[in-house]
């Protein structure tokens, strides 16, 4: 069972709603024990990042502790914000330090938000488990403002081009990070929502 | 780099999805949650749904229309028609819908524009504008209201510069002259607004075959296509709009 992290921030529903069409149980809980027994976590999120960080508020503990433990987690856009070390949205605003680095502003040359369907290009270190059968069309659904200034020398980062390359994903052992939206991003997106789940029930297996 | 997006669009009248010619003679097109859900899994970027009744009484059915379509389509939607208020458009979100679109409420209450950019972000606020052109002033087009039914002296060109100004995140251009015609967006009119604003343009209005799609985005400057006949009726699968569109050069999610 993976548990979709309850905090009161835009698309909860819909990533719920997404791994329940693909037939994987998915539960909706901010409860530690149910955070302690899960295979894996997910953190959504569309929210500016101070506010998700303050809705997450005492669920941050129990979440850190089970990444700490090894439970796969994956984050999605604030979600995958909330991963780094702090964010100028607004901010500075910290955020749950599981991978170093920061969350700035989208450089300004180009039309802000970020928005619609971009490439994503994953580097060759990357543990293609969670990326695997998505064939050529590696296209995600994006709407952001801000990104992730990797600092973190164990991470991995997939980018995409918008003018100038951003931070699309990054991963560092059982931690991943999504900018873009699975859950919105048609076939592609489910099948890594589904990727994620089978990484989960794997490790959890083991 | 973004890519063009193809955005086929459900105009909903007591839950069933219809299509007329010039906003008239509706035809019948199926349920809206399933043909959602059609176009989400054969490739589709995104869908707009626009309540056509809106009706006081059809606000409920809308929003309940709103929750089973996120249960079924995983790409992001717009939703739009009759939308008055911030109240209203809050509940859409909630419902699962990705953005709104406002028209009718907006040109008599511009603020209503900047109030949802402020509380949701601009990326949720479509400015939807349903543009005639003017027959006393050659290149210019007048914004009507009230589902098209009702002309005003505002310019198009300009209502659009306005409405990035308060804070819309992407203007939903329809050509009433050109709507449902299948002879071709009017691309003057698209050009003269994608050339005003900086925001994406979606134009919308009189696809019927698949170079028109091509000169909406060459000539008419749009970063995304709204069709409507061509898809429901089976003449195009999206798959065919997408790789004919990637053949001639175009950016496409495929």
């Amino acid at each position: 069972m993976v548990v979709v992290i309850d905090y009161n921030v835009g698309n909860v529903k819909s990533v719920c709603n997404a791994f329940r069409h693909i037939g994987c149980e998915a539960e909706l809980s901010r409860d530690p024990a149910k955070i302690g027994r899960a295979s894996g976590l997910v953190l959504p999120g569309v929210a500016a990042f101070g506010y998700a960080m303050e809705a997450l508020g005492d669920a941050a503990e129990p979440v850190k502790q089970a990444v700490a433990a090894g439970k796969p987690i994956l984050g999605i856009c604030v979600g995958h914000q909330l991963l780094f070390d702090q964010s100028l949205e607004y901010g500075p605003h910290k955020g749950l330090g599981l991978v170093r680095g920061n969350v700035v502003p989208i450089p300004p040359e180009q039309t802000i938000p970020h928005m619609g369907w971009n490439l994503v290009e994953f580097p060759e270190d990357m543990d293609m488990e969670l990326f695997s059968g998505l064939g050529s069309a590696k296209h995600f659904y994006f709407a952001h403002s801000y990104q992730a200034e990797v600092s973190d020398e164990q991470a991995h980062i997939a980018y995409t081009d918008y003018g100038s390359p951003l931070t699309a994903a990054v991963q560092k052992g059982n931690i991943f990070g999504v900018q873009f939206h699975p859950e919105k991003s048609g076939k592609q997106g489910l099948r890594l929502l589904h990727n994620f789940y089978d990484l989960c029930n794997r490790k959890a297996s083991c | 780099m973004l890519t063009k997006r193809i955005i086929p669009c459900l105009d909903v009248k007591d839950n069933r999805v219809v299509k007329g010619v010039n906003f008239l003679n509706l035809r019948d097109a199926g349920d809206p949650v399933e043909l959602g859900a059609k176009y989400s899994d054969t490739g589709a970027d995104e869908l707009v749904f626009l309540d056509i009744t809106a009706t006081i009484r059809s606000r409920k059915t809308i929003v309940d229309m709103v929750e089973r379509v996120a249960e079924n389509v995983f790409i992001p939607f717009t939703v739009g028609g009759g939308v008055q208020s911030v109240a209203q458009i809050d509940e859409l979100l909630r419902s699962g819908a990705e953005k709104v679109s406002v028209n009718t409420a907006a040109v008599q209450n511009a603020d209503l524009i900047a109030e949802a950019a402020q509380r949701f972000g601009n990326q949720c606020v479509v400015l939807a504008i349903d543009a005639r052109r003017s027959k006393t002033r050659p290149g210019h087009w007048q914004v009507c209201v009230k589902a098209g039914s009702e002309p005003t002296d505002i310019d198009v060109v300009e209502w659009a510069r306005r409405g990035e100004q308060l804070g819309a995140g992407e203007i939903l251009l329809t050509s009433m002259d050109a709507d449902g015609t299948l002879a071709g967006y009017d691309n003057e009119l698209n050009r003269a607004v994608s050339d005003a604003v900086n925001i994406p343009v979606i134009a919308s209005g009189g696809a019927g075959n698949l170079d028109h799609l091509y000169d909406a985005v060459v000539e008419g400057g749009a970063d995304a296509v709204l069709m409507a006949s061509i898809t429901h009726f089976g003449n195009y699968t999206i798959t065919e709009i997408k790789e004919h569109l990637r053949d001639r050069g175009l950016p496409m999610n495929l």
